[in-house]
């Protein structure tokens, strides 16, 4: 157990169980950065910190900065530990895109990993540029009219060694990533897909069944980039087939967030999905 | 040669960091043990790290730290665990 029980996060909020994973893979000479996002309440206070490793607080855009200087600092001290900055998708994506491309474009020796909640749900659900298309926020009350932003594309476009996607319901397939990651010089990406009960209102039981779902609808692709290349795994690898996806409403109907989505929406979206999995079938 | 940690607020590992995280459970999980086949499902999936595997390896709850969120009586593939209500 790297991240300790009885800490301050939501019932069925999956980042703890993240971290652990995360960690059990990392070790001990871990050093985490943490932008202003739901983890930062989750590592507590001077009382205690759930955290069995360094945990350092940064403002919302300097995680990457701050980061790249902890691990020059360690390398001048000839110590050999992995920097990993654990930031949310407002402090990827929005507030943290500038410093997180320049640590890519610097080709840094940090990981970085987004877990992706779609909306600032520590400040109480308002609209990201990750929140998908067609869902509620306390911003956009009708839904919301973009699409998402692709940001594991975005870092993949920097030429960095290492850009993967995960899920928490895969379990294994993320620890894979994670140490494959570990294990490369340079900057590391993983965009991890987080669902958030109270945010995306659902019932704190379902997490993991909403994780896989996303999945096996294709609404959320597991793939890597490596030097490049690119490839599917884990149950991604079964879904290039349009009749081995499951439609996307079985993914939206237990979500409250995505109740107000009309048929057309729905279609739209369903749309959306399989142009995706067009384009990456012709990469394959 | 200063103490440099004398004074200054470091927060240091602990189990409980919020206190018994368990006061804040509505549904409590019961595993009955004669329907588990002792595939860790739940102790991989459980969301709060507070389900450890004993000796025989057969799951355990703590209830100290236990939310009652639930994922593990869904996770579980023989319905194992029961969420039952503790509030009245």
């Amino acid at each position: 157990m790297m991240l300790m029980r009885g800490n301050a996060a939501c019932p069925g909020c999956p980042i703890p169980r993240e971290i652990d994973a995360l960690l059990e893979v990392t070790g001990q000479k871990t050093v985490l950065v943490v932008p202003a996002s739901c983890t930062s309440v989750i590592m507590g206070d001077t009382n205690g910190m759930p955290s069995s490793v360094p945990v350092v607080h940064s403002a919302f855009a300097a995680a990457p900065a701050i980061a790249s200087g902890i691990k020059a600092a360690l390398n001048s001290k000839k110590e050999d530990a992995t920097v990993v900055v654990w930031a949310g998708d407002g402090g990827t994506g929005d507030i943290g895109l500038a410093s997180l491309s320049g640590a890519a474009e610097r080709n840094e020796d940090i990981m970085y990993l987004c877990y992706d909640n779609e909306a600032y749900m520590n400040t109480g659900v308002q609209r990201s540029g990750l929140t998908p298309y067609g869902a509620w926020t306390t911003t956009t009350p009708e839904g919301k009219r973009e699409r998402k932003k692709p940001i594991p594309q975005i870092v993949a476009e920097h030429g960095v060694p290492y850009v993967a996607t995960a899920s928490i319901a895969y379990i294994f397939d993320y620890q894979a990533k994670v140490k494959k990651a570990k294990e490369i010089q340079g900057f590391r990406y993983i965009h991890l897909l987080s669902p958030c009960p109270p945010g995306w209102r659902f019932d704190s039981s379902l997490t993991i069944r909403i994780a896989k779902l996303a999945v096996e609808t294709g609404i959320w692709p597991l793939y890597e980039i490596e030097k490049g290349k690119f490839r599917l795994t884990s149950l991604s690898k079964t879904l290039i087939d349009k009749s081995k996806r499951k439609p996307v409403l079985e993914y939206l109907k237990l979500q409250g967030r995505f109740s107000k989505m009309t048929s057309e929406e729905v279609k739209k979206l369903q749309n959306e999905v399989d142009e995706f999995w067009e384009e990456i079938q012709k990469i394959d | 040669m200063v103490n440099v940690q004398e004074g200054i607020p470091i927060a240091r590992p602990k189990i409980g960091s919020s206190g018994f995280t368990g006061s804040w459970r509505i549904t409590k999980p019961v595993i009955h043990y004669d329907a588990c086949t002792k595939c860790r499902l739940c102790y991989f999936y459980c969301v709060e790290n507070s389900i450890d595997l004993q000796q025989d390896l057969y799951p355990k709850i703590d209830y100290d730290f236990c939310k009652g969120c639930g994922v593990c009586a869904d996770v579980c593939p023989t319905k194992a665990i029961e969420m039952v209500r503790e509030v009245k």
